[in-house]
């Protein structure tokens, strides 16, 4: 069991190295990076699983089913787009990839 | 087997973390998102293992097979113009897994601490809003749902709407097993309505800082129910994405120069009358291809302005031919990006790189204004409200105050535009009047054909 307080800090300090990342980011990505963020709460499908696999009567399985529906879509679509973006970056100087 | 799950996540938050970090240079960009999709899979393939897994192995599997493939498929047909909806759907179905996730631990009606229950509903409410609210923005962005949906008092409608729900949410946090399934029931059915009725009356061109602004709050619900499942990768991505999202959201609006507020309580167009104030001097001066291509065979320097209405009319790879041209004559060509050109913060650049033009060219409104003054020719394709210098000269414009690209500084000004009507704000543009602008008038794609055809007989 994680304790509340820990929690606490664990929140604070990953929103400070949210924060931290994107405070620098320049105009140029700012769409791929909403489309990576959008990729990395698909960790979701994670819990999704957890939950469908411990689930029991009916309807906890079958909403268990869906969470799992949905964010496995949320991971999979969301690195698509997101790969698809940056694949297309590229700068005039040879090799500088 | 719970220590090499505990590892395994622990490696996964490392791998999203950094992940994140590289893809904020397009340098390392496409690095990035290899790590954290290599942290996604990673954490995927352990929780196979995970010891709170009994079984229900096979729904997991189909499960994840099935919305794979359909989300794999949509993701790589999708026209790189259609990118801010697709990020929408994605983005909504992360938050429906989060409210998901609570309504599996709240129907089980097992004996939470206050804390865990209340973070439960929390993640509920905000990922139940994420989800309806994305759907919108997702139909609305694809031109299924056109209309903007609005009625007077609809802000006290929904402020009612929304106390209404937060109240059913904490009877159901603070009353412990009492509460029954059918509360349960209405207070996702009327999350769901709230996050219809507050995406409803947002116009489609605020509608990417309202697409970040579910993203920040998906990422918050993960968060929330990462707690209630004993989850850190899932807290601690949750609420990285939270915290980044805001930012982002904040520095969109910026961009926009729109109050986070004004988009979401406010309507565009109703603030303040456009008319009166609106009479412009001068007239439209028409010009012809050839003359447009000697003048920019012959430059120094160019400056192109894409809008919108350049990716509309699929002129980019055009564009791109034309600039490569350019280029042979030693004429020096950049590309000014407006923050809002195209339909979110950064979606031009994604534009412009799939027709393959190198993201060195291109330049960002506070690095090149001061350029315009140097440029032979500014060519504003498909772009309007922001190259409006009203933006500087007349407080009683709407668009009054916002950062505007200074093309009208260019020596000469070449604007390609379909027909004669306003931008889409509806405000007349007094660049095109300007004594140092030429109008050529027809689609895009044909245009700056045509330039290019007419360079190459030099």
């Amino acid at each position: 069991m994680i304790e509340g307080i820990v929690a606490l800090y664990i929140f604070m300090l990953a929103a400070v190295a949210g924060y931290e990342i994107i405070s620098k980011v320049p105009v140029i990505l700012h769409t791929p990076l909403m489309s990576g963020s959008n990729f990395v709460h698909g960790i979701v499908v994670v819990g999704a699983m957890v939950a469908l696999g411990r689930a029991e009567t009916g309807l906890e399985i079958f909403i268990g089913f869906v969470a799992v529906l949905l964010g496995a879509g949320n991971a999979v679509g969301g690195y698509v787009v997101t790969e698809r973006m940056l694949e297309m970056f590229k700068s005039s100087k040879k090799g500088d990839k | 087997m719970d220590w090499l799950v505990q590892a395994a996540y622990f490696i996964s938050a490392i791998l999203f973390i950094f992940g994140l970090k590289q893809m904020s240079s397009p340098v390392t960009a496409r690095r990035g998102i290899i790590w954290a999709g290599l942290g996604m899979v990673v954490a995927t393939a352990v929780t196979f293992v995970h010891p709170q897994i009994h079984g229900n192995y096979i729904w997991i599997i189909l499960a994840m097979v099935v919305s794979s493939g359909l989300a794999w498929w949509s993701g790589r047909r999708v026209a790189m113009t259609d990118m801010p909806q697709m990020i929408a759907i994605y983005n909504g179905l992360g938050g429906g897994a989060a409210a998901a996730i609570a309504a599996v631990e709240l129907v089980k009606h097992h004996e939470m601490p206050l804390i865990v229950q209340i973070l439960a509903v929390l993640g509920a409410l905000i990922g139940t809003i994420a989800f309806s609210g994305s759907t919108i923005a997702f139909a609305k962005l694809q031109g299924i749902m056109r209309k903007t949906f609005r009625f007077s008092g609809q802000q006290i409608v929904n402020l009612g709407l929304f106390a209404l729900t937060a109240l059913i949410g904490a009877w159901i946090a603070f009353s412990g097993t009492e509460y029954s399934g059918f509360v349960l029931l209405i207070f996702f059915v009327l999350a769901l309505a709230f996050g219809v009725m507050m995406t409803l009356p947002i116009g489609g061109a605020d509608m990417p800082v309202v697409i970040s602004l579910f993203n920040a709050l998906t990422g918050l619900a993960v968060g929330l129910e990462g707690y209630v499942l004993q989850n850190p990768a899932m807290m601690i991505a949750g609420i990285v994405v939270g915290s980044a999202g805001t930012l982002l959201t904040q520095l969109m609006a910026k961009a926009m120069n729109r109050p986070i507020s004004n988009v979401l309580f406010s309507n565009f167009g109703d603030t303040g009358s456009t008319e009166g104030s609106d009479e412009v001097e001068g007239t439209l001066k028409p010009i012809e291809a050839p003359d447009v291509a000697a003048m920019m065979g012959f430059a120094d320097k160019v400056i192109i302005v894409p809008g919108y209405g350049m990716a509309v009319a699929q002129a980019q790879h055009k564009i791109w031919e034309l600039t490569k041209l350019l280029q042979e004559r030693d004429v020096d060509v950049k590309f000014a990006i407006h923050p809002v050109a195209g339909r979110m913060p950064g979606h031009m650049n994604v534009l412009l790189a799939e027709a393959g033009v190198p993201y060195d060219i291109i330049y960002d409104l506070d690095e090149i204004n001061e350029e315009f003054a140097t440029a032979n020719v500014a060519l504003v394709i498909g772009a309007n409200d922001v190259v409006n210098p009203v933006a500087r000269s007349n407080p009683e414009s709407p668009i009054y105050g916002m950062p505007i690209l200074n093309a009208d500084k260019a020596e000469n000004v070449i604007v390609i535009k379909r027909g004669k009507g306003a931008g889409f704000s509806g405000i007349e543009n007094h660049l095109f009047y300007a004594d140092n602008t030429r109008m050529l008038y027809g689609d895009a794609q044909a245009m700056v054909g045509e330039l290019i055809s007419a360079i190459k007989e030099f």
